[in-house]
């Protein structure tokens, strides 16, 4: 799972404005025009590399806080094989947040580096997850259309241009493709189920249809161009682009099993293969991502339980004589 | 003797295997999240996974003969009809705390199908032969870690020590006896339940040993029994509650 690849452009203001060898910088642009992939040793524009840790930092870290709003409801999966599922899901997505942190350590971050930004609140991590899974339906709701949307994100970003990122990638989507399917089984179950069920999956749709319109982050209109992350490919579509994949494949999916999307102008264009919808109230998503969520608070603590509680373990374990070495791959 | 008895003495003993298995599974599930590190939370997640898959497996055996079927096993039976031991029940704790409960518990795991191995219920023998390879890898990640733990530093071997005085005598409701110890042996479904303590103490104590940890000589273990007669730890009502949250309150009816 993993939220949007939203450019926060705040934060990319403060960034140090580093000028890069243009001789360096062309060939640089050439290799990526004629799709070739970096790899952690070469030359790179410290932008380039700025932005990448930041996005797969940012990804690793969706995937270790995504993990917590499912997990809860591990213990309460009402059937052996939902439990099974659920697990095994959780479990991967954990294990995708250990790949990326890998794959981010190629460019000179440490994982502690990261963990650390995550605690003190420095980085970020995908919005979606500073909403409550309040009942099990929010749980199938995510794994059938938070999974889905991280798919149509992951899909893209796997074609771009950093060697380490796209092969994690690969690896991610091919475990996503289960847990769509898993999510999607579960989710179904309950529109397809009692009326009771059917209640309780259509509530939890329309609690969670903000976020998921939020999920791809704000309109292009909005946002400053990323031209140059475009051209670098480490951005590969716009969040409009994004958004209307997910809503075309989706939104049919979502009612012909005969539950109704909660936003009375949700309306697809043909002649623009575009989709318009009502406000879904953009100062929320950044009064969310700046902290101000209903979970943000809850879910930090969480990871700070467990800093704090794994300190000694992670003390004893710890070699002093071992140096931190950038790995290569 | 007859199928009465054999059957009354396999199911008892399926029971409370599954119900270990279950609730240890669950247990441990717990730690998918918050592990110390990353690769601890992905172990600890494959432990849990491969132990509910136990316990589906034998309470299916179960329902063969002539129980309910697995899910109204876990999802419907009171407190008192589990069969669990009272380690298995106990809160997750610390860090510590959870690799000694997961050291014991799955030595003794592994010594109760290498010796079902040659059950005389065969479909319980062959199961057991299954398991025996899966239970391997989570001995040799319980080993490894409380080696490493118990040869860190001084806070962390002073850990494990308060830890194996806490978990040691609760570990003892593992092998609490069941009304037909006689006739799993006679039978040759089990060895029985002081066999299995016997070979798990000589294990134990040598590996405890081996990395500079002391047995307690606390002889007191009144605590851990009880599990399997359906008396149960303060922590199970609640964690049973948890289990059927949705099953039970939503809709009894429906199936997820
Ligand atoms: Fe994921
Ligand atoms: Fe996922």
């Amino acid at each position: 799972m993993y939220g949007g690849g939203f450019v926060d452009e705040k934060e990319r203001q403060k960034d140090p404005v580093v000028q890069d060898d243009p001789i360096k910088l062309a060939a640089f642009e050439a290799r990526i025009a004629a799709g070739e992939k970096v790899e952690p040793g070469d030359w790179m524009p410290a932008d380039y590399r700025r932005q990448l840790i930041r996005m797969i930092e940012q990804h690793a870290h969706s995937e270790i806080i995504g993990a917590l709003p499912e997990g809860t409801w591990i213990t309460r999966a009402p059937s052996f094989k939902r439990k099974m599922a659920i697990m095994a899901k959780v479990q991967d997505e954990i294990g995708h947040a250990q790949m990326l942190y890998s794959a981010c350590e190629t460019l000179g971050k440490s994982r502690e580096q990261m963990l650390n930004d995550l605690l003190s609140g420095k980085s970020k991590y995908s919005n979606v997850f500073n909403y409550p899974a309040i009942t099990w339906a929010d749980v199938t709701v995510i794994g059938f259309l938070i999974d889905a949307a991280a798919i149509v994100n992951q899909v893209l970003n796997s074609k771009g241009s950093y060697g380490p990122y796209c092969r994690a990638l690969e690896r991610i989507c091919y475990e996503e493709a289960f847990h769509l399917k898993q999510g999607q089984d579960a989710f179904a179950a309950l529109a397809l189920g009692t009326p009771t069920q059917k209640a309780l999956v259509q509530e939890a749709l329309n609690r969670w249809w903000k976020p998921i319109i939020h999920f791809f982050g704000p309109s292009d209109k909005m946002s400053v161009h990323s031209e140059k992350l475009m051209r670098w490919k480490v951005k590969m579509a716009s969040n409009d682009d994004m958004r209307n994949q997910f809503l075309s494949t989706y939104v049919p999916k979502i009612q012909e099993l005969g539950l109704s999307i909660p936003d009375p102008n949700l309306c697809y264009h043909e002649e623009s293969n575009s989709w318009t919808f009502s406000d879904p109230d953009w100062d929320e998503f950044f009064r969310v991502i700046n902290g101000d969520g209903p979970c943000n608070k809850e879910r930090l603590a969480v990871r700070w339980w467990a800093e704090e509680h794994g300190r000694w373990v992670r003390n004893a374990i710890i070699n002093p004589n071992e140096r931190y070495v950038v790995p290569l791959a | 003797m007859n199928d009465i008895d054999y059957n009354t003495a396999l199911k008892e003993l399926l029971f409370k295997m599954a119900d270990d298995q279950y609730i240890y599974g669950h247990r441990t599930s717990e730690w998918i999240g918050i592990g110390p590190i990353i690769e601890e939370d992905i172990a600890f997640g494959s432990i849990a996974q491969d132990k509910v898959g136990h316990s589906l497996n034998i309470y299916q055996m179960l329902h063969q003969l002539g129980e309910a079927d697995a899910e109204k096993l876990v999802f419907t039976r009171n407190e008192n009809e589990y069969k669990c031991c009272h380690l298995v029940e106990l809160p997750i704790g610390e860090y510590d705390f959870a690799i000694m409960r997961h050291f014991m518990f799955e030595h003794a795991e592994y010594i109760r199908f290498e010796m079902l191995t040659e059950s005389s219920y065969h479909p319980l023998a062959n199961l057991a032969k299954k398991y025996k390879g899966e239970i391997k890898y989570h001995i040799f990640h319980a080993n490894t870690w409380l080696k490493l733990l118990a040869e860190g530093n001084e806070e962390s071997k002073g850990r494990m020590q308060s830890a194996l005085n806490q978990v040691y005598p609760m570990a003892m409701g593992i092998f609490e006896e069941s009304p037909y110890e006689e006739i799993l042996r006679s039978e040759h479904i089990f060895k029985g339940e002081a066999a299995l303590k016997s070979v798990w103490m000589e294990r134990t104590e040598e590996f405890l040993q081996s990395v500079g940890l002391q047995i307690p000589n606390n002889k007191d273990f009144s605590e851990a029994m009880g599990g399997r007669k359906g008396y149960h730890t303060e922590y199970f009502g609640p964690l049973l509650k948890e289990i059927k949250e949705v099953f039970v309150t939503e809709d009894p009816s429906a199936s997820w």
